[in-house]
């Protein structure tokens, strides 16, 4: 199985849309979805993210690889397929800037790791509270690229307490890999140093949230 | 020349000849806090170029830099081309949604007129009466974005990155649109009395695109804007990694490389010395909740790894102080380069010991 891992990892590393797909389909009549999404697509998208973070790989990597593997999970599982994620309601967005990068990894990281969640784009602080609302939303996952973005945070888990929700909140975005205490500060549930370690955060938030 | 009387230009300008001057450069590279220095919102402080050079003048009294930094904010290109700006109480104006929508729009696409344009006006004049004001005591920085990572802001991220590996033919468009912008807009500063320029690159760094990748693009696009800019130019990754692609950035006639906290400044500078000064790398964000203890620990940390022999500016790893860092620590950042930054550095041999 390492072979396989490690064939489509370097198809998703050099951007061969071709080989990827291939490599899936070879497996997809001797594996179950799931199974194939576990074992090669979220352990090939794990390794990309650590190695994004050491310094190996670039950013340009980890995106085109979370574009990817989103299009090829599609086509052997799509979103409305039982097969997916018996899951809490989930929802991601930027706060406050146009910075889009970050989310739309993330995003992509959980749909091709068999995840449904809700995408609320970029939204402001009242924006998003009545959204979580309205979508009984029980995981946000808020990602921000500038400082006062992520500051504002503190005021989004203020108006939860206030309100008592109990939706949990995941975030990421360079301000929180530059300063290791600032997810704390905030009030998030719990921060992601990539997009990959998302998948194993939201695992984890999920017995708390079930 | 006795090296206690220096002034900044010429304490610079030692270190850029990789030569030890009277003590360690300090470039605060504070935009907002002028704001804050003149009892103004941030909106307001950037509306007037007479602002920010009675905001620059005040921060370098209070602060004893030796550079005058005449950056406004990052999407002040973009406002140039169109672009809306979202001004912020508390942070620096960001870019609003990207104006190039779709990749055709990219065939339209027309560059700016740098004469015709308010918002570089403002910047060309504060450049101009920065320059009559102090003269030659201490350079003027001004910035652009590189044609290669301006798009970030043009067209979004993930679009840009497509873009990239999707369709060459129009990344090339794109590029060469933005290069004889940015050649213009840098040269129009140095026109108007800026000393250098700092040409932000941060989709070059290592954190965004690969080697590989940088070799093809960033590097080239470097090289030619690069060398027709009339004048010094220190290139900035603005937080990204640059370490495996050093020596490209060499190549590229740049004389000053801002690096990030996420690399090890002494591994650096050994790469860097006597070819490429190196500018950084204290974390911006961190630095919020530092205290001036911290802050004196830190500045003598990267002074003991990248100060020996000059070729080494202290300064912050972005090209931003966050609007959130205090006074007192700015405060004492530079009372620690003023202290521990003296030539020669005598401390470093017990310090390192300490260890």
């Amino acid at each position: 199985m390492m072979n396989v891992v490690n064939d489509f990892m370097q198809a998703l590393l050099n951007v061969d849309r071709l080989l990827a797909k291939k490599i899936i389909d070879d497996h997809v009549s001797i594996m179950h979805p799931i199974q194939l999404i576990e074992d090669i697509v979220v352990v090939a998208l794990e390794r990309i993210g650590t190695g994004w973070q050491d310094g190996t790989y670039a950013l340009s990597q980890v995106y085109m690889s979370g574009r990817i593997c989103e299009e090829v999970v599609d086509t052997i599982l799509p979103p409305s397929d039982p097969d997916r994620k018996d899951q809490p309601k989930m929802a991601i967005c930027v706060l406050s800037d146009h910075h889009k990068l970050g989310k739309t990894i993330v995003y992509s990281l959980l749909r091709a790791s068999g995840f449904e969640l809700l995408d609320f784009d970029i939204v402001e602080v009242n924006d998003m509270v009545a959204r979580v609302k309205e979508q009984k939303i029980k995981i946000l996952l808020i990602s921000v690229l500038m400082l006062p973005s992520a500051l504002k945070i503190k005021k989004v888990k203020k108006i939860f307490k206030d309100e008592g929700l109990d939706t949990k909140i995941i975030v990421g975005g360079a301000p929180f890999r530059f300063d290791d205490q600032l997810w704390q500060e905030v009030g998030a549930d719990a921060m992601c140093e990539t997009a990959s370690e998302a998948v194993s955060v939201v695992h984890n938030l999920m017995e708390c949230v079930s | 020349m006795i090296k206690n009387q220096m002034t900044s230009l010429q304490r610079v300008m030692a270190t850029l000849g990789h030569n030890e001057a009277d003590r360690v450069p300090f470039f605060l590279l504070a935009t907002m806090h002028g704001a804050k220095e003149l009892g103004m919102s941030i909106k307001e402080y950037f509306s007037k170029p007479e602002n920010v050079v009675e905001g620059q003048l005040k921060l370098r009294a209070k602060y004893r830099h030796d550079c005058i930094y005449n950056f406004y904010y990052a999407p002040i290109e973009i406002e140039a081309w169109g672009g809306e700006v979202i001004y912020s109480d508390d942070g620096p104006p960001n870019s609003g949604a990207p104006f190039i929508r779709s990749f055709d729009d990219i065939k339209k696409l027309q560059a700016p007129l740098i004469d015709e344009v308010p918002c570089l006006k403002k910047v060309l004049k504060s450049t101009q009466i920065l320059k009559e004001k102090i003269g030659d005591d201490a350079p003027i920085i001004g910035v652009v974005m590189s044609p290669f990572s301006l798009p970030i802001m043009q067209m979004g991220f993930d679009k840009y990155i497509e873009l990239m590996y999707e369709a060459p033919d129009l990344f090339n468009i794109l590029i060469t649109i933005n290069e004889e912008f940015c050649i213009r807009w840098a040269n129009a500063q140095l026109k108007a009395g800026a000393t250098a320029i700092c040409y932000f690159d941060p989709v070059s760094s290592t954190t965004i695109s690969t080697k590989e990748m940088y070799l093809k693009t960033g590097f080239k696009i470097a090289k030619r804007t690069i060398g027709r800019i009339d004048g010094p130019t220190a290139t900035h990754m603005a937080s990204g990694r640059c370490l495996p692609i050093v020596e490209n950035l060499i190549q590229t006639g740049t004389a000053v490389l801002g690096v990030s906290w996420q690399e090890d400044v002494r591994q650096l500078k050994t790469v860097c010395q006597n070819k490429i000064s190196v500018l950084g790398n204290l974390n911006g964000v961190e630095m919020r909740r530092w205290t001036p203890e911290k802050a004196e620990e830190e500045v003598k940390k990267a002074i003991s790894k990248a100060g020996s022999g000059g070729g080494f500016i202290l300064s912050d790893n972005h090209g931003e102080i966050p609007f959130q860092v205090p006074d007192d620590v700015l405060m004492a950042i530079s009372e620690a380069v003023h202290k521990w930054g003296q030539y020669p550095l005598h401390w470093l041999s017990d310090y390192r010991q300490t260890r």
